[in-house]
């Protein structure tokens, strides 16, 4: 009995000291985050936000920016939130924290989607990246330019099912609403959209043709494009963009006047020191300049784009005022 | 045609990646059976690693692989061990697996589950090899119709898991699927049962409910019993390896598991959870004669362990033909992958072979280290269940704590998680099972998400849910698997002794 008792506890130990290093493993980002940098990606681990914090976190351990290695921790939650309501609430004056956002980001402060809080209460850093909307369709679809698509929905905008992985009112939601709206004249109210868990969900349905049109954004087609499965209408920047994107037409050169970037960036607590503020544009001005930082973002399949301090909180405040017009304009609000 | 795999081969089986797939498949079977970290997790985790390590692409592929099968082979630990799943696809291993730990037989369910997800396993990767192209192609005819015609057979074949309380077994669903329906909703952004808390827009988390419900409540009924009349604890662990002969027994279900389990992986948006579920309800139909499953048959756990490992398997089949994640694991290694410059879709396979054939090879070879690692292993493992239960549960639920906070940095999570147990543990009290909360949850979520994609693009016209052939096969088998045991049991009565197999 006693020796049972003496072998359960060698295993106890045995057990313990496996389970401490899978602790260590897991804990190791959270403990250093007192005294390092740390960049929260308001969702789950290993979507956009997760890349846009590892791509500032890589580019500023690459180029030597920063000797600290910086610290990615998730928050998810009502699409950033939870994050937006944690740093105006609790880490408010942290200048070693800076949090990644988005276009949709200024989209739900618009909509009223971030609780009591709206767009300045926070210091908007910066924006280092951007992505462009596109308007996707499956290769034989009988819309073969963006014309065709806008003469369908004048015709019956009920008779186009599009798709995305946002809700109606979210950004992808947006991308056919303008183009509904500004295009066709049609009310978006009377389109037929989906909404799906993610883009590749979104882009599967359209693979099997139970949508009609994808509204995702140009980073995720970079494997699509010249698979022959699918024909892009339209890119929503303002100029053609290169590499594989260079075949495919603005929607500006097709007459229409419908652009949508997706800026990636960040934002800081409401009261942090303007020297911490500072310090941050520096560094990141000072990132986007370095070829190797280019090459990094490249490789995400984004886009150039560099927009820092004043100016970008300027930007951001507007446009979410933009949207709260362009929110009723098309019927949301 | 099959250049890329002997190609493959040659990648997988480097001294470098050889050594990185067997320390995936280390720390994947560490990170699936810890509960609260699961292959997403783990993957996350150590994403920024490979990458800062600077592996090549196809290393840094084999390494994370390695801990996506690995954690599928983890997850039925504590599931067995602990009856607290380690993962959303082990939920079901809980149902026998915890049963044969209880009669001593804990070393023998490890070894045979071992084996199980070994053979799942590999009837996926070989399907993977040899019809991934034509298999991608059949997915995406899967569009949101389909699914909820899936979802409904889901539910129909759950039936039989009704057992001798209909009416608990449908609350306890139903519960499943209300707590489904808090959170934003995913096709208006409308918030329901949010009370304007923003740590609820997302609906309560896989991870938080099943800690909740499974370790909480379970720390609870320990304490109650402790304070009544102490702690009883688990039997001596007997025997510590499978017989061969018990393998064998569960050979049709291990077998049937497998192919199911790969087919409903390779659908974009259904995962491990719904495979096991749908294998294990399939098998009760089949085998459970003699009322045994949910008591320690093996059968009972052979059938979703050999289904969640296909499954994690099937999920490759979208992601490397068509650039679609079939699973919340792969859209992270989709992100990965991202991170080299590599796009996976339908010109991974001639652009980038050494990584496409790397991969799977890998897979074959991840595969034979798990199941070795994991057959001696087996009653090591067992022998956890020596340590004093009133020692082990809550010490699992600690890192389970720390996991979840981890991935939140918010103790509402935490709190939501403890609310969610004493839940559990008043539903036990009352005679509540808990895996239909489970199923209800997940399938259930499946089905509403699904319905109003379909009616979204229908335009609302109902007609849409029975267009196309899959849709009324699906319907058709649901209603067959609601009459045929009543059918059968009424005109076509044989009696058949049972083919040993039983646990006991």
């Amino acid at each position: 009995m006693q020796q049972s008792a003496c072998r359960g506890a060698a295993r106890w130990w045995r057990v313990a000291s496996i389970a401490l290093v899978a602790i260590a493993l897991i804990g190791c980002q959270k403990q250093v985050a007192g005294d390092h940098p740390e960049c929260i990606a308001p969702a789950k681990p290993g979507g956009g936000y997760d890349l846009t914090c590892r791509l500032l976190a890589n580019g500023l351990q690459q180029t030597g920016l920063m000797q600290t290695p910086m610290v990615v921790s998730y928050m998810p939650g009502g699409i950033g939130a939870v994050a937006y309501n944690h740093v105006n609430a609790t880490r408010d004056h942290d200048g070693d924290l800076v949090v990644a956002a988005s276009t949709g980001a200024a989209v739900n402060l618009a909509l009223g989607k971030f609780g009591s809080y709206d767009a300045d209460a926070v210091r908007w850093l910066g924006a280092f990246a951007a992505d462009y909307g596109v308007l996707v369709v499956a290769a034989d679809s009988p819309y073969k330019d963006l014309s065709d698509l806008v003469a369908a929905l004048k015709k019956d905008p009920g008779s186009v099912v599009a798709g995305a992985g946002g809700s109606i009112g979210s950004q992808d939601w947006m991308k056919i609403a303008l183009v509904a709206k500004r295009a066709a004249g049609v009310a978006p109210k009377d389109l037929r959209f989906v909404s799906y868990e993610g883009g590749g969900e979104a882009m599967g349905s359209l693979l099997g043709h139970h949508i009609d049109v994808f509204t995702g954004d140009a980073s995720e087609m970079a494997g699509h494009i010249g698979s022959g499965k699918i024909r892009v209408l339209a890119i929503l920047s303002g100029q053609r963009l290169g590499g594989v994107y260079s075949e495919i037409p603005t929607a500006k050169e097709q007459g229409y006047d419908i652009e949508w970037p997706t800026w990636r960036g960040f934002y800081m607590g409401p009261n942090v020191t303007d020297t911490a503020y500072q310090t941050w544009v520096a560094r990141l001005k000072k990132l986007v300049a370095t070829d190797q930082f280019k090459t990094m973002r490249t490789q995400q399949g984004l886009f150039p784009e560099a927009r820092f301090g004043a100016d970008f909180d300027e930007y951001v405040v507007n446009q979410a005022h933009e949207f709260e017009a362009l929110a009723r304009q098309v019927g949301l609000k | 045609m099959f250049d890329f795999m002997i190609h493959g081969f040659d990648v997988a089986l480097t001294p470098l990646n050889l050594g990185l797939a067997l320390c995936g498949a280390v720390l994947g079977t560490f990170f699936g059976a810890l509960p609260g970290i699961g292959p997403i997790n783990g993957i996350a985790i150590l994403m920024p690693l490979a990458y800062t390590l600077g592996l090549p692409a196809e290393s840094a592929l084999i390494l994370l692989a390695g801990i996506y099968t690995g954690a599928e082979y983890g997850g039925r630990m504590s599931s067995i061990l602990l009856n607290v799943p380690g993962d959303a696809g082990a939920v079901m291993t809980t149902l026998d697996g915890h049963p044969l730990a209880k009669k001593g037989l804990a070393g023998p369910a490890l070894g045979l589950s071992a084996v199980a997800s070994f053979v799942g396993a590999t009837i996926a990767i070989i399907g993977l090899t040899l019809f991934a192209p034509l298999l991608a192609r059949v997915a995406v005819m899967f569009g949101p119709a389909e699914f909820f015609a899936l979802m409904v057979f889901a539910f129909a074949s759950m039936s039989v898991m009704m057992g001798h309380d209909p009416l608990k077994t449908g609350i306890a669903a139903v519960l499943g699927v209300m707590i489904a329906m808090i959170g934003v909703d995913s096709s208006t952004g409308v918030l329901r049962y949010t009370f304007d808390m923003p740590e609820l827009y997302d609906g309560i988390d896989f991870v938080v409910l099943i800690i909740g419900l499974f370790a909480v409540s379970e720390i609870l009924l320990m304490l109650e019993q402790a304070a009544r009349h102490g702690v009883t604890e688990m039997p001596a662990v007997g025997r510590v390896f499978v017989k061969f002969k018990e393998v064998i027994a569960c050979r049709g279900a291990i077998l049937r598991s497998g192919f199911m389990g790969f087919l409903i992986g390779t659908l974009p948006g259904t995962g491990a959870s719904v495979a096991s579920a749908v294998a294990y309800t399939t098998e009760k139909r089949i085998n459970d004669r003699d009322n045994t499953f949910g008591e320690g048959d093996m059968r009972g756990l052979a059938a979703p362990e050999a289904a969640n490992n296909a499954s994690a398997v099937g999920s490759f089949v979208p992601l490397l033909t068509l650039g679609i994640p079939g699973s919340g694991t792969t859209a992270v290694l989709l992100g990965a992958l991202m991170l080299y410059n590599i796009t996976p879709g339908p010109m991974m396979f001639s652009e980038r072979p050494e990584v496409a054939g790397g991969l799977i090879a890998s897979l074959y070879i991840g595969n034979v280290v798990l199941l070795l690692l994991n057959l001696p292993l087996a009653g090591l493992f067992a022998k956890v269940l020596t340590i004093p239960r009133w020692v082990l549960v809550p010490f699992v639920a600690l890192l389970a704590f720390v996991g979840v906070y981890q991935l939140h940095s918010d103790p509402i999570a935490i709190y939501t998680m403890l609310a969610v147990g004493v839940f559990g543990y008043v539903l036990r009290k009352f005679g509540f099972s808990l895996a239909p909360v489970i199923l209800g949850y997940v399938l259930g979520g499946l089905a509403e998400v699904n319905l109003r994609r379909a009616l979204a693009i229908s335009g609302g016209s109902p007609d849409v849910l029975w267009a196309s052939g899959i849709s009324i096969g699906l319907y058709i088998a649901a209603v067959a698997l609601l009459v045929a045991p009543w059918l059968l049991a009424r005109y076509w009565r044989r009696p058949r002794a049972s083919k040993a197999a039983s646990a006991s």
